[in-house]
């Protein structure tokens, strides 16, 4: 790492000398934390992308930036086969992976690099499958080992991925962070000088920006590639200065001493918005907060009570009480922002009257049960203890009777997923856009069986609609299945949809074109700045 | 002398043992599953999470856990962070100067400024001086470190603009870590203006790292320059007629500062914990913000092996601060 930090210093000076004419364009970011590393497949954090598969690598297909919409990134194309199991991708020809002091590219990408990528998460016998004490959560977790057959390279730029069973979402899936492809000419280059762990430790990638240095807790330097198959960056320097304290980062940018910065201390909202030198930038989060109840526990088995105890609750103070302006108040059980969002689903409007009457009706007098708070802030829910308490006191004006209790995070999720709660607080981000990665992941009959879906509702009739969908590679097609779905959602009432919500982002004014990403990212390709 | 430093190191080596089922037990005790922590609310299965457990080798009972560990400290391995997947030890290592520079400074701001300001207070017992100054030092003792540094920061970086907001050195400077410590390294680098820009990003940490410090050792000092004024050897030296400056210089201060060093010693430690929230506020890249992390993400290598480093240094720190009170005080050296 030494050697690296001098090398690339000599040439930032290089570099420095050349432009003194021009002055070389910085953008300081102030990041939250440091990464976990910069192999984005190796690790789960939305730290860990921004540092690594969003500037230091692409995908076969993304995201484009600042929307959910899909597009060809080192794929130019692909086709889907009818039956739904075979992906075939065109890659794109002239892809460049970054050059640095101990590896110098040979050729291009090809299908090798993206056979490797995905067979060195895949195949447990793959030679790089255990360096850097590999785990690939994000790729266990989508279940992707399950789903893939076979990784095959059909010719150098053509790949294809044959599934088990037809996944709609799997073109999403792919175009998430731990599918960024690297280079095997480099992998295999490290494997022979002994250091395979270098693969993950000083990346290379075909991505906008490459690293030059990292200091643990401290900064992260990125310069810009200068063959980026899209186009060099239009910022020369890109750096990420690690502040912890959300008020000290609010300092920095104030200071000039970041251009940008992550997750504003709600109380700092208001002095940030009237600032003259920086624009609050505001976006709903791709996320949902929601109490589940257990139908596996009577009267939650009711439908009748859980849809009173939807109306008990007054989502507006809530809103008011847990979310100070930065939320809005959740219907469906997936954001806005994601296709086949049904605007035309109407949600419980509070009414305790009518919620005492229908208890009543349900034969439900004198009902005590409890409400799980989560330990941590969460971005769909900042405050648990505080929102449990406002649902305890609107559920005690109905009658219901309800106790607050809480574990350490881990323990939280654990219980909670073998069902012994009665009610629980819980949200979720999501990972690629697609509803499915809501509607199957939280509420499916495959989760109620895991644990994921902690409401434990597997109701026939909707999880047949989400089996469907995910069948068809049809988008008309699927909305309108999704769309049903979320009015069986509603009607079943299995969860009361709390909130989702918004994502503020401080930009000094001097900063052009920079996007909020839906996913939670921070992306600087295609950032300009001024003077 | 020899047979005094055997006697303290042989009582170093149980207590090292101790340490290290401390640092082991402590984290364990936490509630709190790595894996469950890992996964969030994406939750894992339960086969995946055995094979997991197996792989860090938690699935063994832990007095084995226990010996295993011993066993790779003994040859200097403290295991791979849970996170980051690299070495503890490196891990340690790249932080503890930007810790260790910190606490250097922090310590010497509050006997450099304390010890005078003790002396003065004790010397000139109920002026004016001596009010104000313990009234600021009670004052600086029980200020939230965390209040104090967002409070320096608004004033001197926000309003004043005198002081960077955090950070060790200019993001325009950018040199190979040599050292580790700043202020050397920047003067290493031989860039212009390099050593300046390390030293102003030190001037707001050192003040609240040094606050509590300062505040102990003044009023430490204080009350042992009482004691010892009060003392018949400083009247027979008065009555001899030495000038104040003799008295107090020589004969009061020398004997008033074995407390004063034993508070030190033991402010060197306090340094540490200070250091945990003082490095969140300044984005100061040492091991005390590291070590919080680690426990949020319940990361068993890092916390323990980071708990044994910081134990181990603070012995070492306490076992020299015995050496040196048996060598300006023989009574320690002999007693029994």
């Amino acid at each position: 790492m030494t050697k690296r930090f001098a090398l690339g210093g000599v040439a930032l000076f290089a570099a420095a000398l050349l432009s003194s004419t021009v002055q070389a364009k910085t953008l300081v970011y102030c990041s939250e934390g440091s990464p976990e590393g910069f192999n984005p497949s190796l690790y789960t954090a939305g730290t860990t992308f921004d540092a690594s598969s969003r500037t230091l690598y692409n995908r076969l297909v993304e995201f484009e930036r600042g929307t959910t919409t899909l597009g060809p990134a080192l794929a130019e194309s692909w086709e889907i086969s009818d039956d739904g199991l075979e992906y075939t991708f065109n890659l794109r020809s002239g892809v460049k992976f970054h050059s640095t002091e101990t590896f110098t590219p040979t050729r291009d990408m090809n299908a090798d690099d993206v056979v490797w990528s995905f067979e060195r998460q895949r195949d447990a016998e793959h030679p790089y499958h255990t360096v850097s004490g590999g785990t690939y959560e994000y790729f266990q977790g989508m279940a992707m080992p399950d789903l893939i057959k076979a990784v095959e390279k059909v010719d150098d730029m053509t790949i294809k991925f044959v599934l088990n069973t037809p996944e709609a979402p799997f073109l999403a899936n792919l175009g998430m962070d731990f599918a960024s492809i690297m280079s095997a000419e480099y992998a295999d280059a490290m494997s022979a000088a002994g250091t395979p762990e270098d693969v993950d430790l000083n990346p290379v990638g075909t991505g906008p920006f490459q690293l030059v240095a990292y200091q643990k807790d401290a900064v992260i330097r990125y310069k810009a590639h200068p063959d980026y198959w899209a186009g060099k960056a239009m910022i020369d320097d890109l750096v990420f200065a690690i502040t912890q304290d959300p008020s000290v980062r609010w300092q920095k940018v104030q200071a000039g001493e970041c251009h940008v910065m992550p997750y504003p201390n709600p109380a700092d909202i208001e002095e940030i918005a009237a600032h003259p030198d920086v624009e609050l930038m505001e976006q709903e989060g791709l996320n949902v907060g929601y109490l589940a109840f257990n139908v596996e526990k009577p009267p939650f088995d009711n439908k009748v009570v859980r849809q009173a105890l939807n109306m008990a609750i007054n989502k507006e103070a809530i809103l008011d009480a847990v979310f100070q302006g930065a939320g809005s108040v959740a219907k469906n059980p997936i954001p806005p922002t994601i296709w086949s969002y049904n605007d035309a689903v109407e949600d419980y409007a509070y009414d305790p009257d009518k919620a005492k009457a229908m208890l009543a009706e349900a034969g439900v007098a004198d009902l005590k049960t409890n409400i799980w708070a989560m330990p941590v802030q969460r971005p769909y829910n900042p405050n648990a203890k505080r929102m449990a308490e406002l649902v305890q006191a609107d559920w005690a004006a109905v009658g219901v009777e309800a106790e607050i209790v809480s574990f350490e995070w881990g323990e939280y999720l654990k219980r909670s997923k073998e069902g012994e709660h009665d009610t629980v607080l819980l949200g979720w981000t999501g990972d690629n856009g697609d509803p499915d990665n809501f509607l199957h992941v939280l509420l499916g009959c495959a989760a109620a069986d895991d644990g994921t879906n902690r409401a434990r509702w597997c109701h026939k009739p909707f999880d047949d609609l989400l089996i469907e969908a995910k069948q068809v590679s049809d988008v008309g097609e699927r909305t309108s299945l999704y769309e049903q779905a979320q009015v069986i959602f509603k009607e079943e009432a299995p969860w009361v949809t709390v909130a989702h919500s918004i994502v503020f982002k401080p930009v000094r004014k001097e900063v052009k074109d920079f996007k909020i990403d839906p996913f939670g990212g921070h992306i600087f390709y295609g950032v300009d700045i001024e003077g | 002398m020899i047979r005094f430093v055997l006697t303290r190191l042989g009582v170093l080596i149980p207590t090292f043992i101790g340490v290290t089922i401390v640092a082991f037990a402590l984290i364990r005790l936490v509630p709190g599953d790595p894996i469950e922590l890992l996964v969030g609310e994406r939750g894992i299965s339960e086969e995946r999470h055995a094979e997991l457990r197996a792989r860090f080798g938690f699935d063994k009972p832990l007095p084995v856990q226990y010996l295993s560990f011993l066993g790779n400290v003994a040859q200097g391995d403290l295991g791979n962070s849970l996170v980051t997947r690299k070495p503890v030890l490196d891990e340690f290592l790249t932080l503890f100067p930007a810790t260790l520079e910190l606490g250097l400074c922090g310590l010497l701001f509050a006997i450099v400024l304390g010890i005078p300001a003790g002396i003065i207070a004790g010397v000139k017992r109920g002026s004016a001086f001596d009010h104000v100054l313990m009234g600021t030092s009670l004052t600086g003792f029980s200020m939230p470190i965390f209040w104090w540094g967002l409070l320096l920061i608004i004033l001197f970086s926000g309003i004043l603009k005198w002081t960077p907001v955090s950070g060790r050195i200019d993001l325009l400077y950018f040199f190979p870590p040599v050292t580790g410590f700043m202020l050397i390294d920047s003067l290493l680098s031989g860039q212009e203006g390099a050593f300046k820009s390390a030293v102003r990003h030190l001037i707001l940490p050192t003040i609240v790292l040094g606050t509590i410090p300062l505040a102990v050792i003044a009023r430490q000092t204080r009350s042992a320059m009482l004691e010892v004024l009060g003392e018949d050897y400083i009247r027979t030296a008065r009555a001899k007629g030495l000038t104040p400056r003799r008295i107090i210089g020589l004969h009061a201060l020398r004997n008033a500062l074995i407390p004063v060093i034993t508070v030190i010693g033991l402010s060197a430690s306090t340094a540490f914990s200070g250091a945990i929230l003082t490095e969140s506020i300044f984005s100061w890249p040492g091991i005390g913000k590291w070590l919080i992390d680690s426990v949020a993400r319940r990361d068993y290598p890092s916390v323990q092996g980071g708990i044994l480093m910081i134990a181990t240094i603070v012995m070492l720190v306490n076992f020299t601060v015995d050496i040196l009170y048996g060598m300006i005080n023989p009574r320690i050296r002999y007693g029994r």
